[in-house]
């Protein structure tokens, strides 16, 4: 009951503010654990909410995408303009906007402080990292700024949560206050045409935002705007009569808004906020001229990358492989302990199997957006997309595709939600549609496999073939991407160039709370998002390779050894009779049959129907094959990439009732190929799914990447068999 | 001239920006207006973008965006 009265009459706070502000800093500060994460409904942002109390007030604060301007150009700022506008339905409207400014960059700040200020919602300027300014020697005055602008300032320090008090106070304050008069920005012919249009928005002239909106309206190109007032075509007929009337008289109305409110700025915080004359070689200046030095910069960057690489891959294998291991001794400890039967094996090889394939990801997840906060919150993320923009505009894309790309050749999952870091969002799809392509280390048990058991172990000087074969196999992917992301560039995803305009700020020590607490959110997030699909994907699998299942196969397989060797039978064959009896039922199983099925699609790759039923298996994840394949040619499902066994198998096998061998160097690079095209992963097309909003894309994937997977076996094997 | 053509450290005062989109209202945004004050800081290893100082904080940005800028230098 309490809780319920306490949100009824909760005060509404959204916090907004530029990017590198600090914001994260401040909402953590204010809510410490009092704060959750979710989504907003329809779209991939996220809708960030926390609570505080303060002299037995409740106030709910909503945390908005941080935005250099409220001119909507992404699904992030349209979200944020809604919420402002009281026009998101699962929000309440905000009692009191609080701006978070960084005070070393006041000028720039103020820019969406003013256009914040013309919703006529009482505003709270929090002025951050007062401390760090006050080192660069920049003088603000708070009082009289304050007054000039008409809006109440606190200065705070959200890292050492200093001045969190007085903010509250000054919210508390606002709320209770009266409402801002918003006066004037624009030239007399544009404030005229607003006018006009607030008229078509608001003709009794009860909304308080009206006057906001008309402004928007006018001022926004693109037509995003449009998308939240709904087809209203008189309104709109209004606006291009504006618009038209405005271009009459050469106001040019990309221009009109920035200049006009940067004039404003200039006059307000002229006198009252001083930057040294002559700028003092900052630390900033000189870590920059570091790391952004033309041999310095490219060797640091070059460390860093090879660092975080080496992390994921590595340093994320341990954890990976204890994840691993939990999961086969609780699935031992079950088996053990259960009749054998279809109960049992749904336990142990659907769901005890499903929740670790979901899980398994964790590390890799973890590590990665732990570096990415650390880079993010220390400035360099910025300096990142700055050395490898040129670099990356090549294929189209920007510097901040880099990172996102680098990553997925550990795993493509943490890749895909890395790519929020691109504002753009053709940019991002592209990036996220690229990014399966990349190597994942899941494909590297198929490779060694596959290399270990075909690959002639030649040297020719320094250089192995079996390694030469898997750096190819590595170089696959990237030579496939560059092609791929022009013609998506060309076809499906059109449209001009986005800017790259972009701030370089400050470098400072990371916040650890607000990295733990991010990392911490994007691993969660992926549980919460793709971990349900995900075991449900695996668990129809483990239907597929266990149905039908009738006792008759074993009970013959039995009677034949029984008759062979009468007595008690001991481990070994007790083994061995295990083994075959997991084959045999495999091969009669319903995912056989789909692998028999597709077999003549698959002939022109020298695959079998073994393999194309270990190929269906692995599409949960690709790193299955090999364990199928083990059952398949009765080895047994601990078979791994190392065992021998799976390889003098593979290397023996035949095609049925012939002597003719189904695997041969051609056949191994194309299956090798075939999977660093595909995308076998199911983890990957639900991540992809969630952060894209829907299946189309994920569907498109699936469907470019076979083709390009089944072609690129096809050249492989049918060229290497004329050398054969 | 344009600001792609400016050398390290050279200060200039920008007069105009060419163009009528999103690239456009993008840099105004940024605070890169007719009649402020810029300074070439750097440019990346490659060639391209640049590094400017606006406004009092650093802000990088394509060759390609930059030719859009016409500036006249300070002494």
């Amino acid at each position: 009951m309490m809780v319920t009265q306490v949100a009824q009459s909760a005060v509404t706070v959204a916090l907004v503010g530029n990017p590198n502000t600090g914001k994260s800093t401040v909402f953590n500060a204010l809510c410490g654990m009092n704060q959750r994460v979710g989504n907003y409904p329809g779209v991939t942002v996220e809708k960030k909410l926390g609570r505080f109390e303060f002299e037995q007030q409740a106030y709910q604060l909503i945390d908005l995408p941080g935005t250099y301007s409220l001119a909507p150009k992404s699904p992030d700022e349209i979200v944020a303009l809604k919420v402002l506008l009281g026009l998101q339905p699962d929000v309440a409207t905000p009692d009191v906007i609080v701006c978070i400014v960084d005070a070393n960059n006041l000028e720039r700040n103020l820019f969406l402080v003013s256009q914040i200020t013309d919703l006529g919602i009482p505003v709270v300027l929090a002025l951050n990292m007062i401390d760090v300014a006050k080192n660069n020697d920049v003088v603000i005055l708070a009082e009289p700024l304050s007054r000039r602008l008409d809006v109440p300032i606190v200065e705070i320090q959200a890292n050492r949560k200093k001045g969190l008090d007085e903010l509250k106070r000054a919210i508390s304050e606002a709320h209770t206050g009266q409402r801002p008069v918003v006066g004037h920005q624009f030239p007399d012919a544009v404030e005229s045409e607003i006018d006009r249009i607030r008229e078509a928005v608001d003709p009794l002239g009860n909304n308080p935002r009206s006057r906001f909106l008309a402004q928007r309206l006018l001022l926004d190109g693109g037509g995003l705007i449009q998308l939240i007032t709904g087809p209203d075509a008189a309104l709109l007929d209004q606006v291009n009569q504006s618009r038209q009337s405005l271009s009459q008289q050469n106001i040019q109305l990309t221009a009109v808004e920035s200049i006009s409110r940067y004039q404003n700025i200039q006059r307000l915080i002229h006198g009252v906020v001083k930057h040294p004359a002559q700028r003092s070689t900052s630390l900033t200046d000189r870590l920059d001229w570091m790391l952004t030095h033309k041999l310095w910069g490219s060797l640091a960057f070059f460390l860093l990358m090879m660092i975080i690489f080496q992390a994921i891959f590595s340093w994320a294998e341990p954890v990976m492989n204890f994840v691993d291991g939990s999961v086969s001794v609780l699935g031992e400890q079950v088996a053990a302990g259960m009749p054998p039967g279809a109960l049992r094996s749904l336990l142990v090889n659907g769901v005890i199997a499903g929740v670790g394939s979901v899980i398994i990801f964790l590390p890799q997840i973890f590590i990665l957006f732990l570096f990415i906060g650390i880079l993010e919150d220390c400035g360099y993320m910025a300096r990142a997309a700055y050395l490898m923009d040129k670099l990356m505009s090549r294929v189209g894309l920007s510097g901040k595709s880099f990172i996102p790309l680098l990553s997925s050749f550990a795993c493509a999952i943490p890749g895909i939600m890395a790519t929020r870091v691109i504002e753009n969002h053709r940019d991002r799809l592209i990036t996220m549609l690229l990014a399966p392509l990349m190597s994942c280390s899941a494909r590297l048990p198929i490779y060694i496999l596959l290399i270990a058991a075909f690959v002639p172990n030649l040297a020719f000087g320094w250089f192995g073939l079996q390694a030469m074969v898997m750096l190819a196999m590595y170089l696959v992917g990237v030579l496939v991407a560059i092609p791929v992301a022009w013609i998506l560039r060309k076809t499906l995803l059109t449209g001009e160039t986005p800017p790259f305009v972009m701030e370089l700020p400050e470098y400072k020590f990371p916040s650890i709370t607000t990295v733990m607490r991010r990392t911490w959110e994007q691993g969660m997030a992926f549980l919460r998002r793709a971990g349900t699909v995900i075991f449900a994907v695996a668990i129809v699998v483990w239907a597929l390779s266990y149905f039908p299942h009738p006792p008759g196969v074993e009970s013959s397989i039995r009677d034949r050894y029984a008759g062979s060797n009468a007595g008690p039978v001991d481990k070994q064959v007790e083994d061995v009779i295990g083994r075959e009896v997991a084959s045999a039922y495999l091969q009669q199983s319903l995912l056989a049959r789909m692998g028999r099925i597709i077999e003549p699609a698959v002939r022109p790759l020298g695959w079998d129907w073994k393999v194309a039923s270990a190929v269906i298996a692995s599409f949960p994840a690709r790193e299955v094959v090999v364990g199928t394949l083990g059952v398949l040619y009765s080895v047994g499902e601990d078979a791994d990439e190392g065992s021998t066994t799976l390889r003098e198998k593979l290397r023996s096998a035949t095609w049925n009732g012939t002597d003719r061998k189904v695997f041969n160097l051609p056949v191994a690079l194309g299956l090798m190929v075939f999977f660093a095209l595909c995308a076998q992963c199911v983890s990957t097309l639900v991540v992809m799914a969630k952060e894209t909003g829907g299946y189309r894309w994920p569907v498109f994937t699936f469907v470019y990447m076979t083709t390009l997977a089944y072609l690129g076996a096809l050249v492989t094997y049918q060229v290497g068999m004329m050398f054969m | 001239m344009t600001l792609d053509d400016l050398s390290l450290g050279q200060r200039a005062k920008v007069l105009e920006i060419a163009g009528d989109d999103s690239i456009t209202a993008r840099i105004m945004e940024m605070g890169l207006t007719p009649g402020c004050e810029t300074c070439l800081i750097g440019t990346a290893p490659l060639g391209d973008p640049i590094e400017i100082q606006v406004r009092n904080y650093r802000l990088s940005l394509r060759k390609s965006e930059a030719a859009r800028i016409s500036i006249e230098l300070i002494d």
